[in-house]
């Protein structure tokens, strides 16, 4: 079979599981849903597998496949197909994709064991990573866009999935409102676009746009501008990044799945396949990337503040896909996709150990409530620390390869790019201290009350509430109780985070600087045509800024140990001293109510002013004053309907009168 | 001389006219009425429309306004009020009437016909006469003769019909304004 | 006597007809007034029939008499109706067809 069917197939399994469990949940028993909806990702992946065999089969340069099923839309100019494209960024990105979603498929088989919309989670689940898939193997604009509004809807799907809660439920609506003005932006690039080169697909367009844009030509610039714009909204960088805390709302898989390894990453990887066009307007790519690394700074600054274990999780999301912006933006694909890779891997882990601790908790959230889960929870305790190692970039996780990887691109690429650099490693001292902020919190120190409850053999119980809220929930219709499933106690979880433990802490060694070089030799085909592609830094440089930040993850651990565990209290005189910082910190940097002022009231005020005046006074003056008039008219003629014959009789005579006069007149 | 009869006649037929339209009492315009009438067919005499003017007689003067005279007889005398319900009818009735004859008088001595500031051609004898009314009635005008015995026909039944008691019609005692609830003895049952 | 005096006759006894039933109230008199109006077309086409020499002018007016008769009947017989039925016999009083 061909890469490009494997291809298919890639994208057939997922939807056919989807489908299947769909139809059929009333019917599937117990877990079977679960079970079937893992296989199927598996089988993708196989398949995926199967598509990168083939396709390394070809020559370097026949690493372009493409296959269509039929004619979308064929009429004047315009030629749309329904087709993919197999090349080795689409299954870098496949086998990402389709591996961390199997694991985080195994995962939910037991973690939303007992829930009541069981089948309708995998169902969603399942049409999440045909999405996702879709989008990236799509071979033309027009199916991207498709592949990216199906992801829109799945997570939207998926954030509201306890939909009985407002909280979630406001928070779905929030992040598609969010995402679908990525939409627009990216759909108005696609018509620019289409507009200037004549076509949707990705070959042609890249081919023809070195021909037809010159460097940083208007057009161009614009197209790219809106692509970053389709790019942010769906990777929450700033400004457009205030859905993802929000969208924490889901379980803890979706927020694996979604919010750390895959949809996000989306922005990311539509950067990356349309390098040729960055390249062509180097003012938009530098827009992004320093849109970029405002994000990462940013939303390390929050983590610092915030005391929601899985907010700080997706802040730190935020902040790590701000380097992957920055990576692809200034040129370093190699690092910024690699950085996606190992992200994933950590990520997810950290999720889902996340997802375990708060089901210790009985399903309570808050850091400052948890410690000293050590004993309690080993197997968990251990992954976390490896994640968190891994987020930290400690020596010799993946993290801390691929995360220097585009720092000391940056540093190469000199001028203007010592920015990124310099931002990059503050921030990256920042996120290690975050990342054992949440380490030392829950694993380190006395064990908190739900811990010795678990030491004791019994999991805590409590009433179910909203973790958000705090408001109580009654689970008899249709709210989630607390998570039950914990890692140690339920095998498929512990199988899950223990491979993705394993492939966060040797991830790296694909890409060691001077030694390996697989993902660089592997992606090359795609980039051929980019010259930034091929600067790469020397090994010394390299192995320089790989010391620099391995100082600064160790620095940045050291302090965390001296505020949670050697002194505790640190941080709360630190917040004492500097109120007015960490109040800033922990309102998010105040976007919410930046946006809520500047543009949610305007808008509602202009449609309160729309319907209470012009509708009222314009338009319905307009319709009623319209039959207000022929009503008047009507009464006026009326008056001549009196109902006296003699009445009738005058005008008769009056009428035959004027005609008489008439034809005297006109016969004079 | 026929001026003078023109004259009498002609005085005769607007007196009348100006009486029906004048008098309060209804029986007193029915004989006003008669005297417009034997007026006018003495003008129809001086325009030498013998069999008209008998026709006149007989038909109106003598079947017509019997009838009136029995109705009104029958209805008797209804006042009217003075003050009129309609606004401006009292004042536009007659400006209007006035207008009308005004350009019906201009109309007529404005007129290119030259024939009409004249007597009239010179006819013959017999002009007007029953036998030559007859010859153009059966050969000329059969159908119109034929239409209006028809018309005749259809005007006997309906009179039939419309003043006829209905069996089984509600008596217009309950709930009508007018005159009393008692009926007036001796007609139809 | 020139023609015209007679269709000036015919005129004023029409606008007369005319004004009567305009003002009277009585079914019985407007009646009246409507028959005074007839005899006014009558005169007038009696007179052109002079003017023209022919009778046919003649026999159109014993046909208007014809109708007139027919008319008078059904008008008749619709008063003494309303006399039955006790309606007064007032044409203002008839006015449930208004708009």
């Amino acid at each position: 079979m061909s890469a490009t069917t494997y291809g298919w197939l890639v994208l057939a399994f997922p939807l056919a599981g989807s489908m299947i469990i769909a139809f059929g949940w009333r019917s599937l028993p117990a877990r079977t849903a679960g079970w079937i909806g893992t296989g199927a990702i598996a089988l993708a992946f196989v398949s995926s597998i199967g598509a990168l065999v083939m396709m390394q089969d070809e020559p370097a340069e026949a690493r372009h496949l493409t296959s269509s099923l039929w004619d979308y839309a064929t009429a004047a100019g315009l030629d749309i197909q329904l087709g993919i494209l197999v090349d080795p960024l689409s299954v870098f990105m496949c086998l990402v994709v389709t591996g961390v979603s199997t694991l985080i498929h195994l995962y939910s088989v037991s973690y939303l064991d007992e829930d009541r919309g069981y089948a309708r989670f995998f169902s969603y689940l399942n049409f999440f990573v045909f999405s996702m898939l879709l989008l990236v193997l799509a071979g033309n604009f027009v199916l991207l866009i498709v592949g990216w509004a199906f992801v829109g809807f799945a997570s939207y799907a998926l954030i509201s999935f306890w939909y009985r809660r407002g909280t979630a439920t406001k928070a779905g609506m929030k992040a598609f409102v969010i995402n679908v003005i990525g939409d627009v932006g990216l759909v108005l690039a696609a018509f620019f676009l289409f507009r200037e080169l004549g076509t949707f697909d990705y070959l042609e367009a890249f081919e023809a746009a070195p021909g037809a844009f010159t460097e940083n030509e208007g057009v161009v610039v614009v197209i790219c501008l809106l692509l970053v714009v389709g790019a942010f909204a769906k990777s929450a960088q700033l400004p457009l990044h205030t859905w993802l805390p929000d969208a924490m709302e889901g379980p803890t898989p979706v927020s694996a799945l979604i919010h750390a390894a895959t949809m996000v990453t989306a922005g990311v990887y539509l950067i990356a396949r349309t390098h040729p066009l960055f390249e062509l307007a180097p003012t938009a790519a530098d827009i992004a990337a320093f849109g970029g690394l405002a994000t990462l700074i940013v939303a390390a600054t929050i983590a610092l503040a915030v005391t929601d274990l899985k907010r700080i999780i997706a802040y730190s999301t935020m902040s790590q896909i701000g380097y992957m912006i920055v990576g692809v933006s200034i040129g370093a694909y190699v690092g910024g996709l690699f950085h996606l890779m190992t992200h994933a891997f950590f990520k997810a882990l950290l999720f889902m150990a996340a997802g375990s601790v708060i089901a210790a908790m009985a399903g309570r959230q808050d850091i400052d409530r948890m410690s000293g889960f050590r004993r309690a929870l080993p197997l968990t305790s251990l992954l976390l620390i490896v994640g968190a190692l891994a987020l930290a970039g400690f020596p010799p996780m993946s993290g801390w390869f691929s995360k220097d990887e585009i720092l000391v691109f940056a540093a190469d690429r000199g001028g203007m790019y010592w920015i990124f650099a310099v931002g990059g490693y503050l921030a990256a001292f920042l996120t290690a201290f975050y990342a054992f902020r949440i380490g030392f919190r829950v694993v380190a120190g006395d064990p908190c009350e739900e811990a010795r409850e678990l030491e004791g053999g019994h999991l805590a119980h409590a009433e179910p509430e909203n973790p958000a809220t705090g408001e109580r929930e009654d689970t008899d219709v249709g709210f989630p109780g607390p998570g039950h499933w914990i890692a140690e106690r339920a095998r498929p979880m512990a199988i899950a985070m223990g491979t993705l433990g394993v492939l966060a802490t040797i991830g790296g060694v694909v890409q060691i600087p001077g030694v390996t070089h697989v993902i660089e030799s592997f992606l090359e085909p795609t980039f051929e045509d980019s010259s930034l592609y091929h600067l790469v830094p020397s090994t010394s440089a390299s192995w320089l800024g790989l010391l620099i930040g391995a100082v600064l993850s160790a620095a940045g651990v050291g302090l965390a140990y001296l505020c949670y565990v050697a002194r505790p209290g640190t941080t709360a005189r630190l917040q004492e001293r500097f109120a007015a910082i960490h109040r800033l910190l922990f309102n998010k940097w105040y976007f919410d109510e930046l946006y809520d002022v500047a543009i949610y009231r305007p808008l509602i005020a202009g449609g309160r002013f729309a319907n209470n005046v012009f509708e009222r006074v314009v338009v319905d003056g307009i319709v009623d004053g319209a039959v207000g008039l022929v009503r008047g008219a009507g009464a006026l003629v009326r008056g001549a309907q009196s109902g006296f014959v003699r009445a009738y009789a005058l005008l008769l005579l009056g009428g035959f009168a004027a005609l008489g006069v008439y034809f005297l007149v006109v016969s004079s | 001389m026929e001026e003078v009869a023109f004259f009498a006649l002609a005085i005769g037929a607007l007196g009348g006219a100006i009486a029906v339209v004048g008098l309060r009492n209804p029986f007193y315009c029915v004989l006003a009425l008669i005297v417009h009438l034997v007026s006018l067919a003495g003008l129809f005499l001086l325009l030498h429309a013998e069999f008209i003017a008998a026709a006149q007689i007989v038909v109106y003067a003598g079947a017509v306004m019997v009838l009136y005279v029995f109705v009104a007889a029958y209805v008797g005398n209804v006042e009217e009020p003075i003050w009129d319900q309609i606004p401006g009818q009292r004042f536009f009735a007659p400006v209007l009437a006035a207008a009308l004859f005004v350009e019906l008088a201009i109309a007529v001595i404005g007129t290119a016909l030259k024939s009409l500031e004249t007597e009239g051609p010179t006819i013959q004898l017999g002009f007007g006469s029953p036998g030559s009314i007859g010859e153009l009635l059966l050969e000329r005008y059969l159908i119109v003769f034929e239409a209006a015995s028809m018309l005749l026909l259809i005007a006997a039944v309906g009179a039939i019909v419309l003043a006829g008691r209905r069996h089984g019609h509600p008596s217009a005692d309950a709930g009508a304004r007018g005159r009393g609830a008692e009926e007036v003895p001796g007609i139809g049952s | 006597m020139a023609l015209e005096w007679y269709l000036v006759l015919s005129a004023m006894l029409f606008a007369v007809g005319a004004g009567g039933i305009l003002i009277r109230r009585s079914p019985l008199v407007i009646l009246l007034c409507l028959e005074l109006m007839l005899n006014a077309g009558n005169l007038a086409l009696v007179a052109f029939a002079r003017a023209a020499g022919n009778e046919e002018g003649q026999v159109f007016a014993l046909v208007v008499m014809v109708v007139a008769a027919c008319e008078v009947v059904v008008g008749l017989g619709l008063i003494v109706a309303m006399f039955r039925r006790r309606i007064p016999l007032n044409v203002d009083e008839i006015r449930s067809l208004r708009g």
